[in-house]
C-alpha cells in the first residue's frame, strides 16, 4: 500500500495539491464498479445478441443511439475550442483547452463504444469502409466519427505526455514537442470532421421520408436538422465544458479556471443558442404549416399521443432554450457564476430534450393510418451499459486531472485554493 | 429483362387465413419464433393485421391487410439509409433487395420503413430437432444481428431465369414466378404481376378504382396495391385525424 502511495505521488506534477492516494481510490471504487457492470452488461448483448435490450422492430433504435446523439452534442466543446483557440486566436480560452480535450475524448469514445455494442454484428464495422454508400448519412457520421476520434486521441497525446514520469523518457518529449506544432493544424481538422458528423447526425433523422414527424426540407442535400444540429452542438458545447468544470471545482474544492473564462464561454454558448432557437422555432413552423402536411399528416396530431405533448415542444423553445440565452448573455445575470451554471445546466438540457425528441419520440409515433403509439422502456442492460459509459468518463476525467496539467496554463489557480 | 413486380391485394377477399405468412415463412427459411420472441421482435416477412373502423355493434367492420415491404420504387427510403449497400432496387425487376450477408445491424433502414415492413434477427435462428430438414436449400439462413425482408421471393425469380435460360429464351414464363404468399393465397386475394406491362391483369387491377396504396402520399411508389370496394377501406391509404380505426397483428 505504502508503495502505491509513493507510486502515486510520484505521477502528480510537481507544485500542485491533490488529496491523498487513499481517498482518491475511494473516490474511484463507485466509478469502478458502474463500468465493471456496464462491461458486463454489454458483453451479454455481444454474446447472446441484442435480445438483451428491450427495442424491437418498430422501437428499432433506442436509449443508445440517444445517448450517442447527446454526447456527441456535449462533447463539440472540444472541436469549437479548439477552433476558438487556435483559429479565432481566442487566447484567454486557452486554460480550459485541455479540459475540453478530454471531455471531447470521452464523449466520442463513449459514443463509439456504445455503437461497438448497438450494432447487430460488430465484426463487420470495417464493411461501411470498404462498401461505403456515399448517400447514406450514417456512412458521413461513421467515418467523420472515426477520423475525429483519431484527431481528439492525437489532441489527448500532448497533455498526456506532459505527465511528471512520461517526461522523463526522451523520445516522448520529442514527441509531444513535435505533436505540439500539429495542434492548431488538428483543431481545424477537428473543426472541419466536427462540423460535418454533428450536422450528419441531425440529418439521420432529416432524411426519414419515411417518419414525417422528424422528416424536414432543407437546403441542397442537408435537411433543415443538419444545420440545426451544428449550431446546437457549438451552443452547447461550452455550456458543457462549464458545467464539468465547476463540477470539477465543487468535488476537488479548488478554483480550475478564472471567471473570467466562464463568463466568455457562458457569452458564446447563449449567443449561439440565441441563434439556434430563432432558426428551429423558424423551422418548426414551416415543418408546422408545409413539411408535414405536404405528405399527408395533421401535424398537431403527433402531439396528442401523450406522455408527449405539445409541451415538450413549448418546454425546448422557452424554458431550454431562450431563458439560459437571456441568462448567458444579459449582462445583469452573465457576471454572476450562478446565473451562469443555471443557465449553462438549462441549455444542455434543452439540446438533449431535442436529441430525445428526435430519436426516441420519432419512433414511439404511428406513421401507418392504423399504427398504434408505442412505448419503450429500456432493459437494465441497456441502462447499464450507459452508466458504464458514464462512469468510464469520471474516471478517465478524474485520472486526467489527478495526473496530468489539465488546467495547468492557468497562472494562479489549481494550487491549493479552495473556492471561496 | 425490365419489369417492374408488384402485388395488387384485394382486401375484400382476405379472410385472415394467415396462409400467406406460413408459405412466406416456409419458402423463405424463416425459423420459429424464439421462447421469448414477441409480436414486436418476431420475424414476420408478411404479416397479416387485423383493422376495425373502430365502431361497436352492428356498425363494426373489419378487415384484414397483409402487409409486407411495398418494394418503394421512388427515393426508396432504405436504400439511400443503409451506410453500406446492403440494400438495392434491382433495376431490371424493381425488387428491393436485402443482401444479409453485407449487413452490420445498424438498424437504420428499420427507422426509416414507414411500413415497419422490416425486422432484425434478434436470435440465433434455431429450428427444431428433424425440422432443418425441410429448410429451403435455394433461401440462405440468415444469422443473428442482421435484418431482413420480403424480397418477393427472389430464389424463385432465379428458378424461373434458369429455366428459361436453359429453353433458349431470354424471357421468363410469367407462370413460373409466383411469390408463395401469392400462391398460398385460398381466395386469390394476393395476385402478382408486373406492373409496367399493360397486358398483365395485375397492372389493370392496380389502375383500378378500387385500388389504393398506403401513404401513397409520401411518394415512394410502392408496388404493393390493395383493392376494396369498401371506402372506409380505401381511407385506410392515408393517416387523418378523425378516424378511429382499431388493431390487431395477425
Amino acid at each position: 500500500m505504502a508503495d502505491l502511495v509513493v507510486l502515486d505521488r510520484r505521477f502528480i506534477a510537481r507544485g500542485v495539491e491533490r488529496s491523498s492516494a487513499l481517498r482518491f481510490m475511494f473516490w474511484l471504487v463507485p466509478w469502478v464498479i458502474l463500468v465493471g457492470l456496464g462491461i458486463y452488461a454489454a458483453a451479454l448483448c455481444l454474446f447472446y445478441g441484442l435480445n438483451q435490450t428491450n427495442m424491437d422492430n418498430r422501437f428499432a433504435f433506442g436509449m443508445w443511439i440517444y445517448l450517442d446523439l447527446g454526447m456527441i452534442a456535449l462533447g463539440a466543446g472540444a472541436f469549437f475550442t479548439g477552433f476558438l483557440v487556435y483559429i479565432l486566436k481566442q487566447e484567454d480560452l486557452k486554460p480550459i483547452l485541455n479540459s475540453a480535450v478530454v471531455v471531447g475524448l470521452i464523449c466520442y469514445s463513449g459514443a463509439v463504444a456504445v455503437l461497438m455494442v448497438d450494432v447487430g454484428q460488430p465484426l463487420r464495422a470495417w464493411f461501411t469502409f470498404w462498401h461505403p454508400n456515399t448517400h447514406s448519412m450514417l456512412t458521413e457520421v461513421t467515418f467523420c466519427i472515426t477520423c475525429y476520434l483519431f484527431v481528439l486521441i492525437l489532441e489527448y497525446l500532448p497533455v498526456l505526455l506532459r505527465n511528471r514520469q512520461l517526461r522523463k523518457v526522451p523520445s516522448f518529449l520529442v514527441f509531444e514537442h513535435q505533436l505540439h506544432k500539429l495542434v492548431p493544424v488538428l483543431a481545424g481538422l477537428g473543426a472541419f470532421l466536427s462540423f460535418f458528423h454533428q450536422g450528419s447526425l441531425g440529418g439521420l433523422y432529416g432524411v426519414l421520408r419515411g417518419r414525417p414527424f422528424a422528416f424536414r426540407q432543407g437546403f441542397a442535400i442537408w435537411p433543415s436538422t443538419f444545420f440545426l444540429f451544428i449550431i446546437s452542438a457549438m451552443a452547447v458545447g461550452p455550456s458543457f465544458l462549464i458545467l464539468v468544470t465547476a463540477t470539477a471545482e465543487a468535488v476537488t474544492g479548488r478554483k480550475l479556471v478564472q471567471s473570467t473564462v466562464f463568463r466568455k464561454l457562458g457569452r458564446i454558448s447563449g449567443i449561439l443558442l440565441g441563434v439556434y432557437v430563432a432558426l428551429k422555432a423558424i423551422d418548426t413552423l414551416v415543418w408546422l404549416n408545409v413539411t408535414s402536411r405536404a405528405v399527408g399528416f395533421a401535424p398537431w396530431d403527433f402531439y396528442a399521443y401523450k406522455p408527449f405533448g405539445s409541451a415538450l415542444l413549448f418546454i425546448e423553445i422557452l424554458p431550454l432554450g431562450l431563458l439560459p440565452v437571456f441568462l448567458l448573455t444579459l449582462p445583469m445575470t452573465s457576471k454572476r457564476r450562478g446565473w451562469v451554471l443555471c443557465g449553462a445546466a438549462l441549455a444542455c438540457s434543452g439540446i438533449l430534450l431535442n436529441r430525445f425528441v428526435l430519436t426516441v419520440q420519432t419512433l414511439a409515433l404511428p406513421t401507418l393510418p392504423f399504427d398504434e403509439y408505442l412505448q419503450y422502456i429500456p432493459s437494465w442492460q441497456e441502462v447499464a451499459t450507459f452508466l458504464g459509459v458514464i462512469a468510464y468518463g469520471v474516471i478517465l476525467y478524474s485520472l486526467s486531472y489527478r495526473y496530468l496539467p489539465m488546467f495547468g496554463q492557468s497562472k494562479g489557480v489549481d494550487k491549493n485554493v479552495p473556492v471561496g | 429483362m425490365s419489369a417492374r413486380y408488384g402485388f395488387v391485394i384485394d382486401l375484400d377477399r382476405c379472410t385472415g387465413c394467415g396462409a400467406c405468412m406460413v408459405a412466406c415463412a416456409a419458402e423463405n427459411n424463416v425459423p420459429p419464433a424464439a421462447p421469448r420472441a414477441t409480436p414486436r421482435t418476431g420475424l414476420t416477412p408478411m404479416l397479416v393485421r387485423k383493422v376495425s373502423n373502430g365502431m361497436d355493434g352492428i356498425a363494426r367492420r373489419e378487415v384484414f391487410i397483409p402487409i409486407a415491404c411495398m418494394h418503394c420504387g421512388n427515393e426508396t427510403p432504405c436504400v439511400s439509409v443503409c451506410p453500406q449497400q446492403a440494400v438495392e432496387v434491382d433495376k431490371a425487376t424493381g425488387i428491393v433487395m436485402q443482401m444479409p450477408q453485407r449487413c452490420l445491424g445498424c438498424r437504420y433502414c428499420m427507422t426509416a420503413c414507414p411500413y415497419h415492413a422490416r425486422y432484425f434477427n434478434w436470435w440465433d435462428p434455431a429450428w427444431p430437432t428433424g425440422m432443418e430438414k425441410s429448410l429451403n436449400p435455394a433461401v440462405a439462413v440468415r444469422m443473428r444481428g442482421v435484418v431482413e425482408k420480403c424480397n418477393m421471393c427472389h430464389g424463385r425469380l432465379h428458378s424461373a431465369m434458369e429455366k428459361a435460360a436453359a429453353a433458349g429464351r431470354r424471357e421468363i414464363d410469367p407462370a413460373d414466378y409466383v411469390p408463395a404468399c401469392a400462391e398460398a393465397c385460398p381466395t386469390g386475394a394476393i395476385t402478382f404481376g408486373n406492373l409496367a406491362d399493360d397486358k398483365d391483369p395485375v397492372s389493370h387491377a392496380a389502375h383500378s378504382p378500387d385500388a389504393f396504396r398506403l401513404l401513397a402520399k409520401l411518394d415512394t411508389e410502392p408496388k404493393v396495391y390493395f383493392k376494396s370496394q369498401q371506402a372506409w377501406v380505401r381511407g385506410l391509404a392515408d393517416r387523418e385525424s378523425d378516424r378511429p380505426s382499431e388493431v390487431q397483428n395477425g
